[in-house]
């Protein structure tokens, strides 16, 4: 591993995105946009904003890393850069890091600017410290990222990496609690539940809002997390192959 | 004492009984050449002769059935040789949302080479009032020159180079087969691709490949003395036709 190469596509992936203003607009007021509807659509019951509001903050991240990786990736793999890279002195966890840390760095931009609106304006409540929130808003954007890569393998057009979303990410999003409290879910619900990741990035955001509870299971839900992150990453760079047929 | 150093002339390039199967074909099949150090070779042949696999199997990026391949002294692919051999790729492998610029420099700080070194393969390739300008805005040949100008980063010993001159102009095809010749001058070793027979008498060494097999090698006088023909368009029509009769 080497952090000067790290640091190159580092840089190389934000230049990229730097030529692209409308995708960071759209990444950056897309979830400003959001909490602000779901603000006003629980105008009378904010009971159910304080409630959700939090939670939905961190998500945001992990969704949209989700999408613009697997694509980004997807585009490397066909375009031919990547097996150009594969002829150079960098090593795949160079390209992953530098991924990592370009995507990382935009995401707490993300879960800064809509923490600020939700948290400033909104008048939504927080238990624990903002910076908890967004800090899980990041690491939960790492984990998007690091699932986006993986995926990306199994796609071979762009149109392909988007239907993984509803079918990679909606079920998550259904089943880790948000909808209905995990507790009431029926018994093999739970159990696929348990086996997501998403159920303990929420699990570990609504602690930290509603409850400001950093106990045991909080750890757990961050260990989680953090073990999937880097699952998702080593099988990620194993799909990178620098020999291909 | 007795000098293990490789001598100067020993070849930069030995294929030894290479096999490569791409798709279920055999698309090289008992392929056994070398490359000559120091000098310009020319790697000819119709399209779906099998030039880019060879070229792939020497960079070490393309998976081998069978056969060996040394570089350098090495073998192809072994992680020390991502720094002494300069690849381009047959379509241009290079960031389209990038500067011209800023696709180098990516390049430069892999490579760890002194940022002076983008002005200087920026000249080299006659792309210097190009440098500030958004890959995709470029024209084809400009975005081919691009990618030669990755290829030459770092000053690599050897220079692998697919299809370098198609689509461009025949001043600048000129130029860079000059470029081309000074590089071997100052000892260079180039292995470069082409399906247009007349830049043929550019280079020192031939290797005409037709269906995954060496149907000719030598200098162009060689090949000329051996068709008994002086165009080189029409020996090599006639050294095709002599194997498949």
């Amino acid at each position: 591993m080497s952090v000067r190469a790290t640091f190159a596509t580092a840089v190389r992936v934000l230049n990229q995105l730097r030529r692209d203003p409308r995708t960071i607009a759209l990444l950056l007021l897309v979830p400003v946009v959001l909490i602000f509807l779901l603000d006003q659509l629980f105008h009378d019951r904010r009971q159910i904003f304080q409630q959700i509001g939090g939670p939905l903050l961190g998500l945001f991240p992990l969704i949209t890393m989700f999408l613009v990786t697997s694509i980004t990736m997807l585009r490397e793999r066909v375009s031919g850069t990547l097996e150009r890279l594969m002829a150079l002195p960098l090593a795949k966890i160079d390209v992953l890091a530098g991924y990592a840390l370009a995507f990382a760095l935009l995401a707490a931009v993300q879960a800064t600017l809509v923490s600020i609106v939700a948290f400033g304006f909104l008048g939504l409540h927080t238990q624990g410290p903002s910076w908890a929130v967004v800090l899980l808003a990041v690491s939960n954007a790492v984990l998007g990222m690091s699932l986006g890569l993986f995926v990306s393998a199994f796609a071979r057009t762009e149109f392909q990496a988007i239907q993984f979303m509803p079918a990679f990410i909606f079920p998550q999003i259904l089943l880790c609690g948000l909808f209905t409290p995990r507790a009431q879910m029926a018994g093999w619900l739970r159990g696929i539940s348990d086996a997501l990741p998403f159920t303990y990035a929420y699990d570990a955001l609504s602690r930290a809002t509603q409850r400001g509870l950093f106990d045991g299971r909080f750890a757990l839900d961050l260990g989680v997390t953090i073990g999937v992150t880097v699952l998702a990453l080593a099988l990620g760079a194993s799909t990178l192959r620098r020999r291909t047929g | 004492m007795i000098d293990y150093r490789p001598m100067p002339s020993a070849p930069s390039i030995v294929v030894d009984k290479l096999r490569i199967r791409r798709g279920g074909v055999i698309v090289l099949d008992d392929l056994s050449l070398a490359v000559a150090s120091g000098r310009v070779t020319g790697l000819l042949g119709p399209s779906g002769s099998g030039k880019t696999t060879l070229m792939r199997a020497i960079v070490g990026v393309q998976i081998v059935e069978s056969g060996t391949i040394a570089v350098l002294g090495e073998p192809a692919g072994t992680p020390p040789l991502r720094w002494k051999v300069g690849y381009m790729t047959q379509n241009p492998a290079v960031y389209g949302d990038l500067t011209v610029r800023e696709n180098l420099r990516y390049f430069a700080r892999i490579l760890d080479a002194a940022p002076e070194s983008v002005d200087e393969v920026l000249e080299t390739v006659a792309m210097t009032s190009f440098a500030g300008r958004v890959v995709n805005k470029l024209s084809g040949g400009q975005r081919a020159r691009v990618s030669l100008a990755t290829a030459l980063i770092g000053s690599p010993e050897l220079l692998v180079l697919d299809e370098p001159t198609v689509g461009l102009d025949p001043v600048l095809r000129r130029d860079l087969w000059k470029t081309f010749n000074e590089l071997a001058e100052q000892g260079k070793t180039l292995l470069v691709s082409s399906h247009v027979m007349d830049e043929a008498d550019h280079c020192h060494d031939l290797l005409l490949l037709r269906e995954g097999k060496l149907v000719a090698t030598g200098s162009p006088a060689d090949v000329r003395a051996q068709s008994g023909k002086q165009d080189l368009d029409e020996a090599f029509l006639v050294l095709i036709n002599e194997e498949v009769e």
